[in-house]
Formats: structure tokens, C-alpha cells, sequence
């Protein structure tokens, strides 16, 4: 496997108007070429701005850690991210070697322009196509996807496809540059039980053959369980547990991973009550000392929680899990 | 027996008028809801299933005469009263809305910004004149506020000091001062994360056994359904196509299209060997129905008769109702 993607220590802060929040803290994860990488976790835990920091598409209140590191591994040598400057600079990462999905496809293409010229122009800006071979890739790109009729489809504007094929059309849109690497931002929760299915199908199919790095990120866990390779867990802002996807769901070590887990309703097992988590994800205004999930844990060990952030240790080959109860003073 | 049932509905349709046709002949319409059968047992978990556009929220607002009835008949009846919502006068129209109540999606817009959670709450009670005084007001709040765990700090706040699963219990609050007897709850969990998901569900399920309440839960996630509901139905472009106790329906599915939504959920085990029946293509548009079956697009099981002839609910002793010509062909 030949590595994709380096991020280290990414650590990112806004402004706001009660104050600097961090929505990231001291996050470090790699990815190799062809590797599905689920990403977990609620809302306001930070996920999202996580990969959006790897296109740096965070609004102009950002602020990157000094340690953040980010280096995306191409052909023609690593490129470090965080030292892109300037929307010329940073067109190899935004849609040229990386491309994004968005969770509401309705909002993501332009309403009054056909998709077929959305597609046409993201191709005349990223390759060195002219129109004649863009508006043939794309079309031979929502053939791809499943979209029948793909030549009229072409020439339709957004409102005219349903939300499945809006989701196919933009999958064939973020892919017909060929990019590296793939970040799919909750791609399927807009879209009905069936129609994800077909759409977690078509992401597995594409996989194989273009071969690309996938981001996943997600907050269903049964849709990583079917799609990752690995998974990563986020906590507000904190990655809490990461590892291969099997060794992470059958054998979950992090407290909040374990009651993600127990939290969902199962259809195997009727009998047995929802657990829930108990309490609500603090404000990003409010982040606990120590381990910030410290106030929800129901396997607090006291001090040591509240007074120190806990690193990861690591549980099995690959996997890490970044709570007290398995390293140093906290472990039984 | 029929006094056991607190919500009839016999052929009841919605049908809405579209824009366009000619000036003479039938104006064309979309059949939302299309000639519904149900019977909501008194102090049951109701649940309604289906995809977008399946039609279970305009189901919904009908039995709370919050969507024009076109044809058909719902009768109310509990202990004191019964209404036939489609011909009752304005003044058993009020009584009706103080004994049901609706619970939206979102808690985020669903409450006024502006107004502290103690007058979001007690807004029932006054606009309905429940209470004479502002002492009774106060002590119906707190009592209610109390039960949805939600302490006397909270009700001097505003709406977006909250988090999503305190939210959305403020609103579940406020649907159920009045005390009524029928609570719709519309993807009342869908907006939140699953940790809190499952809070909200024991607290809905605590009450409803608590108060006596008959729930009619609208969801899209059949395993939320499958844990709170004691009934469940299930729903395609205005159909009903079956509905059976939980347990039975989820053990033995009958119609091809409640099997695909079962098979189409995502497992948590990533080698789950489960070949799942996948569904080609999407709901159709309601303004243009197929002929025959309404699944019979979607239907890999689909013969002549399905395209010609819609199949009805067909009865059966254990409670277990299904719409489709082959049910019984397919079971072996």
C-alpha cells in the first residue's frame, strides 16, 4: 500500500463571537491509496471540519494549529496543504486531486445551471480536456453511476432528478476528475433506506476501480460497518478510538464508542431497552478539562479524567483507543 | 371490541389538487393518501413506516383534521367522546384539538426563538383557556416539564440555550399539557443523534404507558420502529401495503416491498452475508401512479395481474394484513 494522505496534530480554532471555540483538537490520522476511512461521530464533534481542513475550506475565521500538518502524497511528490496560499494554489486540492460530496445534494448544485455544465466546468477548470472530450466523460460518468438516459439527464437541471439521482449525479461529478482522494460528507443520510443501499453499492463498485482513498464520514454505523476499512471516532473535536473497522465494532474499547454502539436499536434484539447515553455533548464554549468526554462517562475514573488527556494506547495491532482505563495510572 | 379502538379510519383519502388542466374535465389531482383502512387500538405504540413521499405524514395530519379529508371517514372515540372528524362542528373541532397533538421533527424549528421555554409550554394552555389562573398554568407546567425531565432552571431559558435532545423534549412537553389522549409524533427522533435518540424514545415510551396516551409514531427508520411500537404499518405512495403487530411483522414479512426495507438497512456486522434484496429504481411520482399494484415498478416478483390489478389488504386472524397478489407464493 503506498500512503495517500499524512494529516498530524491538525488542530483548528474559530472565532466567534463569544469567543475562540476549538472544533479540533490535536487530531492525527493517515489514509493509503484504495482505503475507505470511516469517520464517526455526533454532531458538533468536530468531523466535518476535519476533512474540510484537508481542502482548507473552513471559513476565514479559522485558525490552524501551529503544529497542523497535512501532506497529501501525489505522483509528483507530497504537497503540504496548510502552505497553500491563494485559490490558484490550492486547485490541486479543491476538486483537482481531491474531490467532495456533499450531504444535500440539492443545495450543492447550482439551481439555475444544467448539470451537464456544471460537470463540463469543473472538467475544463481541473484537466487539460477540451469541451467536446468533457461533455462525453461526463455523460459516459452518469452512465456509470446508474443514471439511465444519461444524454438527456445531462441537459437537466437539478430539480428535475430525484434525490438518489441528484446524489448519483454529484458521485459522477466529484469522480469523472480522477481525483486521489474521495470525501464523502454524509452522502447517503439525505436519501431513504433503499435508495442508500443502491448508493453504498455504487461507492463500493467505484472503489475497485478507480482505486482512490475514501474519507467516509458518516454518524449511521452500520453504514462504515458495510462501506470502511478503518474507522476513526470523534469526540467534540478529540479522535477517541481508531482501527480496523471489524476490530473497532466487535470489540469497541472507548466508553462513547461503546455506548454509540449500544445506543442503536438493533433489529436482532427486541427485548432489550435503548441505552441511552446519558447527558447531552457540551457546548464547544464549554470543553471539559481532561478528557472531554469525561462528563458523560459513565466509567469515570475521577481525577485522572478531569485533570489529564488521556493518549492512546493501543488495544490490538492498528487499533487505539485514547482513554485512561487502558494506559498508565488509570489501567486495572 | 370497537371500543378499543380510539382512531378509525375507513377508505380515507387526500387528495390535492394539482395546478394546470384544462378548463373543463377533472381537474388533476395527487392522490397523497388513497382509500386507508386502520384502526388504532387505544393506549398502543402506532407505528408508520415508508419512504419519502410515501404519504405517513399527510396520513398523519389527517387523523388530526390537519389535512383536508377528501373521501372516507375517521372516528375519534375515547372514554367521554366520539367524533367523525370529517363532518364534526367548530366547537367539537376545539374540543378535538386539546385531545390531540401533534410532535414535529425539528426541534430547532419548531420553537420560538423568542419565547422562554416556560411560555412555549404554557402557550397551549392559555390559547386553549385549560386553566384560569396563572398559578394553574405555572403547576401544569412544572408538572409536565418535570415528567420530561426538564428542571425549574430550564424554564426561564430560551430555546437556544438547548441542545437537540433537550429541545426536542421541551417540545414533547408542550404537546402534552393539554393532556391529550392522541399524540402524532412526526420523525419526532429522526433531526436527533443516536445517543440522544435512544433518551428521547424511553422517555416518549415512559409517558406514553405513564399517561395512557395512544401514540401514532411516523418514521422512516424501521429499527426505531421495531423498538417503541407495539403496531406497525407500513406505507407506499398512499397505500397501505401491510401492517401487523411489531414482533410478527418483523419476524415474517409478507410484502416484497417491507422485506426490501428490512434487507436494506445497513448491518452492523461489516461480513454480514445477509444478500440483501436490493430495490432498483425509485418511489414513482404520485401526480403519475402506475397502474395496478403501486410497487409493481419496484417489484422484482411483479406478473400481469400486478399491472392491472391492485391488490387489497387481505385480513387475516393474527392481526397481520398485506396488500400483494403473491404473498403467499413468495413466503415458501
Amino acid at each position: 500500500m503506498t500512503r495517500l494522505l499524512d494529516v498530524e496534530n491538525l488542530t483548528l480554532q474559530f472565532d466567534t463571537d463569544e469567543g475562540r471555540i476549538t472544533a479540533v483538537d490535536d487530531v492525527s490520522f493517515t489514509l493509503e491509496a484504495g482505503e475507505v476511512m470511516g469517520l464517526v461521530g455526533e454532531s458538533g464533534s468536530g468531523k466535518s471540519v476535519t476533512a474540510k481542513s484537508i481542502m482548507k475550506l473552513n471559513a476565514s475565521n479559522a485558525h490552524y494549529g501551529e503544529k497542523t500538518n497535512v501532506k497529501l502524497h501525489l505522483e509528483d511528490g507530497p504537497v503540504d496543504i496548510m502552505a497553500l496560499r491563494g485559490s490558484k494554489e490550492l486547485k490541486v486540492v479543491r476538486g483537482g486531486a481531491i474531490s467532495l460530496i456533499f450531504q444535500e445534494p440539492m443545495a450543492s448544485f447550482a439551481p439555475a445551471i444544467t448539470i451537464g455544465d456544471q460537470m463540463v466546468e469543473q472538467l475544463m477548470i481541473h484537466t487539460d480536456m477540451n469541451a467536446k472530450q468533457s461533455k462525453e466523460l461526463s455523460i459516459e460518468m452518469l452512465d456509470r453511476v446508474g443514471i439511465s438516459d444519461a444524454g438527456t439527464r445531462f441537459k437537466q437541471y437539478a430539480f428535475e432528478l430525484s434525490g438518489g439521482m441528484r446524489q448519483r449525479a454529484m458521485i459522477a461529478m466529484a469522480l469523472s476528475t480522477k481525483p486521489k482522494l474521495l470525501i464523502a460528507d454524509e452522502p447517503t443520510t439525505a436519501l431513504d433506506v433503499t435508495i442508500q443501499a443502491q448508493v453504498i453499492d455504487l461507492m463500493k463498485d467505484l472503489v475497485k476501480d478507480f482505486g482512490m482513498g475514501i474519507i467516509f464520514i458518516t454518524h449511521d454505523l452500520g453504514v462504515i460497518a458495510q462501506t470502511a476499512d478503518k474507522v476513526a471516532v470523534m469526540y467534540l473535536g478529540r479522535l477517541i478510538e481508531q482501527g480496523p473497522v471489524r476490530d473497532v465494532i466487535r470489540n469497541p474499547s472507548h466508553p462513547y464508542t461503546k455506548g454509540l454502539i449500544a445506543a442503536l436499536p438493533s433489529l436482532d434484539d427486541l427485548d432489550t431497552p435503548l441505552t441511552p447515553i446519558p447527558g447531552d455533548i457540551p457546548s464547544p464554549l464549554e470543553r471539559p478539562m481532561g478528557c472531554v468526554f469525561n462528563t458523560r462517562c459513565s466509567a469515570n475514573l475521577g481525577e485522572i479524567c478531569t485533570a489529564k488527556i488521556p493518549q492512546f494506547s493501543s488495544v490490538t495491532q492498528g487499533h487505539n483507543v485514547a482513554c485512561h482505563l487502558y494506559n498508565g495510572e488509570g489501567a486495572k | 371490541m370497537k371500543d378499543d379502538v380510539l382512531i378509525k379510519a375507513r377508505d380515507l383519502s387526500v387528495h390535492y389538487p394539482l395546478s394546470g388542466g384544462g378548463l373543463f374535465g377533472e381537474k388533476p389531482v395527487v392522490k397523497a393518501v388513497e382509500g386507508i383502512n386502520l384502526d388504532i387500538a387505544k393506549g398502543s405504540f402506532f407505528g408508520l413506516v415508508g419512504e419519502s413521499g410515501s404519504g405517513k405524514t399527510t396520513l398523519g395530519r389527517a387523523c388530526l383534521k390537519a389535512a383536508p379529508i377528501t373521501r372516507g371517514s375517521v372516528e375519534y372515540n375515547d372514554e367521554d367522546v366520539t367524533y367523525e372528524l370529517t363532518t364534526m362542528d367548530k366547537s367539537e373541532e376545539n374540543d378535538y384539538r386539546k385531545r390531540s397533538q401533534l410532535i414535529f421533527q425539528d426541534p430547532y424549528a419548531a420553537l420560538s426563538p423568542r419565547m422562554t421555554v416556560r411560555d412555549i409550554i404554557a402557550e397551549p394552555l392559555e390559547v386553549m383557556g385549560l386553566t384560569s389562573s396563572r398559578e394553574e398554568t405555572d403547576e401544569r407546567v412544572r408538572e409536565i416539564a418535570a415528567k420530561c425531565r426538564l428542571n425549574l432552571e430550564h424554564l426561564r431559558r430560551f430555546p437556544h440555550a438547548f441542545s437537540g435532545g433537550q429541545r426536542q423534549r421541551i417540545s414533547i412537553a408542550r404537546a402534552l399539557v393539554s393532556r391529550p389522549h392522541f399524540v402524532v409524533a412526526d420523525e419526532s427522533v429522526a433531526a436527533l443523534d443516536v445517543s440522544i435518540q435512544a433518551d428521547v424514545l424511553n422517555l416518549l415510551k415512559e409517558i406514553q404507558q405513564e399517561m395512557g396516551l395512544t401514540f401514532l409514531f411516523i418514521s422512516h427508520d424501521l429499527s426505531v420502529v421495531a423498538h417503541v411500537c407495539d403496531h406497525v404499518a407500513v406505507m407506499y405512495l398512499g397505500r397501505l401495503v401491510e401492517t401487523a403487530p411489531t414482533r410478527e411483522l418483523f419476524a415474517a414479512p409478507r410484502h416484497p416491498y417491507t422485506k426490501a426495507l428490512l434487507s436494506a438497512i445497513p448491518s452492523l456486522d461489516p461480513d454480514d452475508p445477509k444478500v440483501a434484496q436490493k430495490l432498483e429504481g425509485e418511489i414513482p411520482s404520485p401526480t403519475n401512479p402506475p397502474p395496478g399494484c403501486k410497487f409493481q415498478t419496484r417489484c422484482p416478483f411483479a406478473t400481469d395481474i400486478c399491472r392491472i390489478d391492485e391488490p387489497k389488504l387481505e385480513h387475516s386472524s393474527t392481526g397481520h394484513e398485506v396488500a400483494c397478489h403473491h404473498w403467499q407464493s413468495l413466503m415458501d
